[in-house]
């Protein structure tokens, strides 16, 4: 009896479940087979799961002239590789003098840090600030500094981690060597707290690579657009069509504008570009992503 | 041993302030960067609050600009837009928390059931797998089924239905709480439902095993033992979601719309507003009170769910 209905769970469970996974997966299908069809059958069916013809003209068309499209994908990579340094290396100093127990202050340094989870200025304030005084408007710098570079909760996280897992024996021990602090952090704490900070690095990049919030509020004009990242490419894309089909009459005006609207296919698959790398990383990091999810880790 | 040690360490490094700052300025100065960063990202903006009683003018900065008090909230709730934005941003969010609480634990406890490994493993993966996208790559794929002209649903769907007109859904406002809805749904159920599936594991074994030798079956033991046992991260993840309900994802109200003018009345929330008054139609006082409005009210509610948490699991409060 109690076998049976075991089964009959096991049963509706899976069913339920790969229809769920059918949810999730056939989005990104269709993105797919949009950015293969044929753009004249694309116009006539519209996007579709199962295109009358297929054709590659879009995946050729990215690499024939799509200049912009890989300076758009280097800056991607760029920008993603140096946040994610940044990032890692200021929370993972900042979590370990957190984690010394006796640190002087350290009441009241742990409460600076809260703090700004508590309470922000909004944009208002920090767009005055970095366009005024920073002057970071159309600079590399505009994409990798604001917001992203440090977490408080994930700074938390680290330390927390440091706290647990590293013994208190190794830094007495390591005192008694006489090692610098800076040598403790270089050959104790970073090793011991590898796991972690490949996970927090993991979410930063991550908000990194699908940033396009500083591009937009940041990058202006066309010295703007020649550092936006793949994010902002396709988010100007969408704006132009838009644009577009909400002014019909300006449509004709700037004929030249719309022309470089790349075609309907093209944009999916330069969408579908954009995800590739994570979807193809994902499979081998994902022990990392679920653990950062389950301690409660949040993008950038 | 450790004894002797650690006098050494006391007469090492408590004799003097400049021993103390031999052993401690060292961590401060590691610590710097990170702190750094935080006062200029952070606490800057957060004395630029006051730009919302001020009229901002750009070249002056923030700091130049004369004073005008009140006058910006004045024409703020002047408008319907206070009223619209607040209501969107709060039924939006409600929504959220309730749907997402629902469908995470759904899809946790059917994960967890799962007794194939492998299956689990994979279920488990690609549940997180919409998590891992950007809004402007969700705002492409609602594109691709919802757009007027070469739409999946216009194209495919409604004909099935003998609807051959289409239905032009970036200009009626009245269809986009569902479409924000389950864009959001199909996105955040995976971090919700792992950290369900980590409560779940985290159950003892022994009180299953005692239910079923009581004779109870695996729904009964689901109804009996594994909700009770959810109840606390429910609350818990409830209230920190009502202490965010002020704020809401910029890029799923501004670029899964395509920021279309003619949805603002359902798709209009604090955040899209104030970027919009700030960067599209210029009106930065609006902006500012707005932002200020929003930091004020958000951070009350943070801090009201905190105490709230700390009262009934103080390891999850963030305080």
């Amino acid at each position: 009896m109690r076998t049976r209905e075991t089964k009959i769970i096991q049963s509706i469970a899976h069913v339920i479940l790969i229809l769920i996974t059918f949810m999730i997966i056939m989005p990104f299908v269709l993105l797919f087979m949009s950015s293969i069809t044929e753009e004249n059958t694309l116009i006539r069916n519209g996007y579709s799961f199962f295109p009358e013809v297929i054709s590659m003209e879009s995946y050729a068309y990215i690499f024939r002239e799509g200049a912009k499209i890989f300076r758009a994908y280097g800056v991607t990579i760029l920008v993603t590789a140096i946040g994610t340094l940044l990032n890692t290396a200021l929370s993972s100093t900042l979590a370990y003098g957190l984690s010394i127990k006796n640190l002087p202050f350290k009441r009241v340094v742990s409460f600076f840090v809260l703090f700004t989870m508590l309470f922000n200025g909004g944009l208002v304030p920090s767009y005055l600030m970095w366009t005024g005084t920073f002057e970071i408007t159309n600079t590399i710098w505009a994409l990798i500094v604001p917001n992203y570079m440090l977490s408080a909760m994930n700074v938390f996280l680290i330390r927390t981690y440091y706290v647990t897992s590293i013994p208190d024996a190794l830094y007495e021990a390591a005192e008694i060597d006489g090692a610098s602090t800076f040598g403790v952090f270089r050959n104790i704490v970073l090793p011991l707290g590898k796991p972690i900070l490949i996970t927090m690095g993991l979410f930063a990049g991550l908000g990194y690579w699908n940033d396009w919030t500083n591009g937009l509020y940041y990058l202006r004009g066309i010295s703007g657009e020649k550092l936006y990242s793949i994010q902002n490419l396709l988010n100007r894309m969408i704006s132009q069509i838009q644009f577009l089909s909400q002014n019909s009459s300006a449509a004709s005006t700037i004929s030249g504008e719309a022309a470089k609207v790349p075609a309907t296919g093209v944009r999916m698959a330069i969408a579908f570009v954009a995800i590739l790398p994570i979807l193809c990383i994902y499979p081998f990091l994902q022990k990392y992503f679920q653990e950062g999810i389950a301690m409660g880790a949040v993008k950038g | 041993m450790s004894d002797v040690t650690m006098l050494n360490v006391h007469k090492k490094y408590k004799g003097s302030k400049l021993a103390a700052l031999k052993r401690w300025g060292p961590v401060y100065i590691m610590m710097a960067p990170g702190l750094i960063y935080l006062f200029i990202n952070n606490y800057i903006p957060m004395a630029g609050i006051v730009s919302a009683f001020k009229k901002i003018d750009f070249n002056l900065g923030i700091w130049g600009s004369p004073w005008i008090g009140l006058k910006n909230f004045k024409f703020l709730f002047a408008t319907d837009d206070a009223f619209i934005i607040t209501r969107n941003t709060l039924l939006y969010n409600l929504a959220f928390i309730f749907i997402n609480m629902i469908c995470g634990i759904f899809v946790a406890i059917l994960i967890t059931e799962i007794r194939n490994k492998v299956a689990k493993k994979i279920y488990q993966s690609m549940i997180l797998v919409p998590f891992l996208m950007s809004m402007v790559i969700l705002s492409y794929i609602v594109y691709a089924f919802f757009s007027g002209e070469n739409g999946f649903i216009n194209n495919t769907i409604l004909p099935l239905f003998g609807n051959t007109e289409g239905i032009s859904w970036y200009s009626e406002p009245k269809y986009w709480p569902f479409i924000i809805v389950i864009v959001n749904t199909w996105k955040g159920v995976g971090y919700g439902c792992l950290i369900y599936i980590a409560t779940i594991n985290g159950i003892d074994k022994s009180l299953y095993e005692a239910a079923s030798l009581d004779g109870a079956g695996r729904l009964k033991q689901i109804r009996y033992i594994l909700l009770p046992c959810l109840k606390g991260t429910v609350i818990t993840l409830t209230l920190l979601s009502v202490g965010r309900i002020f704020y809401s994802d910029f890029g799923l109200f501004y670029q899964v719309t395509q920021n279309a003018g003619q949805l603002l009345r359902t798709t209009n929330v604090i955040d899209t507003y104030v970027y919009r008054a700030l960067i599209t139609s210029g009106s930065i006082g609006m902006s500012a009170a707005a932002g200020f409005y929003q930091s004020v009210v958000g951070f009350c509610l943070v801090l009201i769910s905190n105490l709230i948490v700390r009262k009934i699991d103080a390891d999850s409060a963030l305080f």
